[in-house]
C-alpha cells in the first residue's frame, strides 16, 4: 500500500521533471550562451540537493516497478512480495547511497 | 476469461449483463498495461544510464554545458539512446499520469480540462524534444573551438 503511494508519488515527480528538463534542453537551439547560462544557475547546493532528490525518486520507482513486474509475471511473484519489497529497499541503499556521496561530494566542491 | 465453469458443485455462472469493457476502445487499457511493464524495464537502462554518464562519470554535474551536449549529440549512438528514453519516459510517464486522472477525477469537466493539459505537454515535449535532437548542430557559433568543428 505505502509503496504504491510512494510509486504514484514518484512517478508524478519524475514526469513534471521530464517537462522541464526538455524545455530547458531544448536552449541549445536558442544558442550555446542561453544553455550555458541556465546550467550556471544550477550548478548550486540547492539544486543539487534536488537532483539528488530526484535520483532517489528515480532509483526507487524503478526497483519498485521491477518489483511490480515481478508479481505480474513471475509466477512465484505473488508469494514472494514482502520478500521483494525488502529486495527493494537493500537495492535502493546499494545504488543510492554511492550515488549520493559521490554527488554531494562533487555539488558541495569547487 | 469468460466467466463460465462447469465444475462439479460449482453453479456455472450467469452471464452478466454487466459489461467489463466499455464500447468501442478494444484492448487499448490491456495493451496499455503491457506498455507500462515493457517500457519500465527499457527505461531502467536508459534512464539509469542517463544518470550514470552525466553526474558520476568524470566532473559530474560540473561538466555540463553546451560543450558537453555536443560532445554527446555528434555521436549518433547518444542521439538514438536519447530519442529512445525521450519517447518511451514521455508515454510511460503520461499513461501513467492518465490513469491518476481517471483515478481521482470526479467531474467531467476537470478530467476534460487535465486530460487536455496532459495531451498538450506531451505533444509539445515529444515534438520539441525530437526536433532538438537531431537538427542540433554543434557548430553554431563560428567562432567554436570545440573539436568537432575544425
Ligand atoms: C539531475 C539529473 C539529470 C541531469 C543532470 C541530466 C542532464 C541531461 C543533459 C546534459 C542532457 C543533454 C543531452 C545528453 O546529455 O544526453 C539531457 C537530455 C535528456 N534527458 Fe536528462 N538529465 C537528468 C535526469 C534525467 C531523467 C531522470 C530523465 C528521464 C526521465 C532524463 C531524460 C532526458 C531526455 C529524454 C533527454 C533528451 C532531451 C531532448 O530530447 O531534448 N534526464 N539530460
Ligand atoms: C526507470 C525505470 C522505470 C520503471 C522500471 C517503471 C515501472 C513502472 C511500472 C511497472 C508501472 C506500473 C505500475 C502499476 O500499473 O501498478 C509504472 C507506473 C508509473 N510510472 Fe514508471 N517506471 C520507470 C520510469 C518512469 C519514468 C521515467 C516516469 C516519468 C516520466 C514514470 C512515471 C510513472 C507514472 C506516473 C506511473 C503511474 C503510477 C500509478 O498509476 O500509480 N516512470 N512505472
Amino acid at each position: 500500500m505505502w509503496s504504491w503511494v510512494a510509486h504514484r508519488i514518484s512517478g508524478v515527480l519524475i514526469f513534471l521533471f521530464l517537462f522541464a528538463h526538455v524545455l530547458d534542453t531544448a536552449l541549445v537551439r536558442v544558442s550555446p550562451d542561453a544553455y550555458n547560462s541556465i546550467m550556471d544557475t544550477y550548478k548550486n547546493p540547492v539544486v543539487g540537493l534536488g537532483e539528488t532528490g530526484l535520483v532517489a525518486a528515480v532509483t526507487f520507482h524503478a526497483l519498485n516497478g521491477l518489483r511490480v513486474v515481478a508479481v505480474d509475471f513471475w509466477s512465484k511473484g505473488p508469494r514472494h512480495q514482502r520478500q521483494m519489497f525488502w529486495a527493494v529497499v537493500i537495492g535502493f541503499v546499494v545504488l543510492f547511497a554511492p550515488f549520493a556521496i559521490r554527488h554531494l561530494s562533487i555539488v558541495f566542491s569547487h | 476469461m469468460t466467466a463460465t465453469t462447469s465444475e462439479p458443485g460449482l453453479r456455472p455462472v450467469q452471464k452478466s449483463r454487466y459489461k467489463r469493457r466499455s464500447k468501442g476502445r478494444g484492448n487499448f487499457e490491456m495493451w496499455s498495461w503491457v506498455f507500462m511493464r515493457g517500457s519500465g524495464v527499457l527505461l531502467l537502462f536508459l534512464v539509469f544510464g542517463h544518470l550514470f554518464v552525466n553526474l558520476m562519470l568524470g566532473q559530474g554535474i560540473h561538466a555540463i554545458d553546451f560543450a558537453f551536449v555536443a560532445g554527446k549529440w555528434s555521436n549518433p549512438f547518444w542521439q538514438v539512446w536519447d530519442m529512445l528514453m525521450l519517447w518511451l519516459a514521455e508515454l510511460h510517464g503520461f499513461n501513467g499520469v492518465r490513469t491518476i486522472i481517471n483515478d481521482y477525477t470526479e467531474k467531467d469537466s476537470t478530467r476534460w480540462v487535465l486530460k487536455t493539459l496532459l495531451v498538450v505537454s506531451a505533444l509539445v515535449v515529444l515534438v520539441l524534444g525530437t526536433l532538438v535532437i537531431f537538427t542540433f548542430d554543434p557548430c553554431v557559433d563560428p567562432g567554436s573551438t570545440l573539436s568537432q568543428c575544425k
